[in-house]
């Protein structure tokens, strides 16, 4: 049976027609910024908030809230899209390229898996994180990144999907081989190309 | 009346709106026509699912805010940022269809073999299902005694206020207003604290059955405050809504 | 948005067939027992995240995949259904 029309039922915020912004298949525009989570928002100190870069076990390099604000950050205007559909174009953030951050250390990892507190992880390719496609972001839209939306610091990618973007992060595992972090491992795409809707795996 | 029935996958039903009625400026309780509806208890849900023309489709849970036995009726809160609820609250008329499933829920119900005293304490639109269980409790001849703190922000928020202002015999009602009182204002003001279940809960020592809803701070905060008076937690059932 | 097991009452019956609301959830982690209403959930994360009340572990994670619910319940330690419903 085909659901009926709710009548004059529409989503939320759509933008005026004849926004021709192109956004990757099956997204729809938004103006809102939704918070999805997955378990509670951790409120880290910054005292007590260090960034890592592990391998095997150990911390090959570690920053200190004052460290990390002294590395080079840049303010970048990116269009973001979420699996579940929903994308926000032209938001403005502040942070530190991954790659500046990732060059303090030696090492040949092809694979990362981000870590946050309170457990959340997502793994990405070496690659996908330098050449000026990821940030160490601190700022939202001119304001310090609030705890709902992954502050005090949060990975932003924006040419993959959202759920890529670890919120509350603290630091990338550096990995031989790819391990799928924690919505990969629940049946979500292990690179997640929204421009090819690689939502799920298999896709 | 049937048993409801618990077991087996539920379907998406198209519901036909009969009346949209205001309770608020911004809450309406909207009666819903369910072909082959089984029943409901007091303090179970039913699910909604809009679709639009271009297939969006969003799903809400809202409570029955209606009696065992009355016909099936949600009362819904327009959230200024909602995207259901402004429809709901707004857009629908009679003959309007939308889907729904239920009902469901099997824990944060009351039937009158389930006793009391009854404490019940509800933040905002927290008070639908609260209101289905005092309709039952009156509909069915109940005496168990039950008592209702309800906190809302302004006199002019608090919803089924006729019905409650008028309640059954063995049944109290207190309102809490949290943001503004009228002038002559005899009821209680502010947040639900400790010194406010002083004067309106049951000791522990009488066994009460406690069922709190609400945003979900207001029903921690709450819950916490029961268990502190020495309420076993199994006895306080919980529903959180969305929100602060 | 953190709710509680009521708000996933209607998928619980999708994906068990049966009333779950009033189901004992013991945590596969710390060990506490209490009814599936009473976890905390988190909806529409992408999927839906289920966690303990006690120590916040993950008891399940269903994931809504091509029209499938995908679940998980690994975080379990037991699940006890209320038969005499």
């Amino acid at each position: 049976m085909t659901s009926p029309i709710s009548r004059g039922f529409h989503r939320r915020n759509r933008p005026a027609a004849g926004d021709g912004s192109k956004i990757p298949p099956g997204q729809y525009l938004t103006r809102d910024f939704p918070v999805l989570s997955a378990g509670p928002t951790p409120h880290t100190r910054l005292p007590d908030w260090t960034f890592s870069i592990r391998r095997g076990g150990q911390t090959l390099r570690s920053w200190s809230w004052p460290e990390f604000q002294a590395l080079p950050a840049e303010s970048v205007t990116v269009d973001i899209h979420c699996v579940t559909r929903w994308s926000k174009l032209g938001t403005a953030w502040r942070g530190v390229p991954i790659g500046a951050v990732l060059d303090q250390v030696e090492h040949d990892a092809q694979y990362v898996l981000a870590f946050s507190d309170g457990g959340y992880t997502t793994n990405l390719p070496v690659k996908d994180l330098t050449g000026g496609q990821a940030w160490l972001a601190f700022d939202y839209d001119g304001q310090p990144l609030a705890p709902e939306h992954g502050g005090p610091a949060r990975l932003l990618v924006p040419h993959l999907y959202f759920w890529k973007s670890a919120k509350w992060v603290r630091g990338l595992e550096l990995l031989d081989h790819d391990q799928p972090g924690f919505w990969e491992s629940y049946g979500y795409h292990n690179y997640g190309d929204p421009w090819r809707e690689q939502r799920y795996a298999g896709d | 009346m049937a048993r409801t029935a618990v077991r087996g996958r539920l379907t998406w039903q198209v519901a036909t709106v009969a009346s949209v009625a205001a309770e608020t400026d911004s809450v309406r309780t909207i009666r819903l026509e369910v072909p082959g509806w089984p029943g409901h208890r007091a303090g179970q849900h039913l699910d909604v699912r809009l679709t639009a023309e271009d297939g969006y489709s969003a799903e809400r849970s809202y409570s029955v805010a209606a009696a065992d036995g009355e016909p099936v009726a949600i009362t819904v809160e327009r959230l200024d940022d909602g995207e259901v609820s402004p429809y709901l609250t707004e857009e629908l008329r009679s003959g309007d269809q939308l889907e729904v499933r239920g009902p469901i829920g099997n824990w944060f119900t009351w039937s009158t073999a389930d006793g009391g005293p009854l404490l019940l304490v509800a933040g905002g639109s927290g008070v639908v299902p609260l209101r289905a269980i005092l309709r039952h409790r009156l509909r069915s001849g109940s005496d168990v005694p039950v008592r209702l703190l309800y906190s809302s922000r302004t006199l002019a928020d608090v919803i089924y206020r006729s019905e409650l202002d008028q309640p059954a015999d063995g049944a109290q009602v207190s309102y809490t207003l949290t943001r503004s009182q009228p002038p002559g204002w005899t009821g209680f003001s502010g947040r639900v604290d400790e010194a406010m279940l002083a004067k309106v809960a049951w000791q522990a020592s009488e066994n009460p059955l406690a069922f709190v809803c609400g945003p979900t701070r207001f029903v921690e905060t709450v819950a916490e405050l029961l268990v502190a008076r020495d309420y076993p937690a199994a006895r306080v059932k919980t529903e959180r809504f969305g929100g602060a | 948005m953190e709710l509680d097991g009521n708000a996933i009452g209607g998928l619980l019956r999708d994906v068990f067939g049966t009333e779950m609301t009033d189901a004992e959830a013991t945590c596969g982690t710390c060990g506490a027992i209490g009814p599936v209403a009473e976890t905390v959930v988190y909806l529409r994360a992408p999927g839906t995240v289920v966690r303990c009340r006690h120590c916040t572990s993950l008891l399940m994670v269903i994931s809504h995949i091509r029209g499938l619910n995908c679940v998980d319940l690994g975080g379990l330690g037991a699940l006890d259904v209320n038969q005499s419903q």
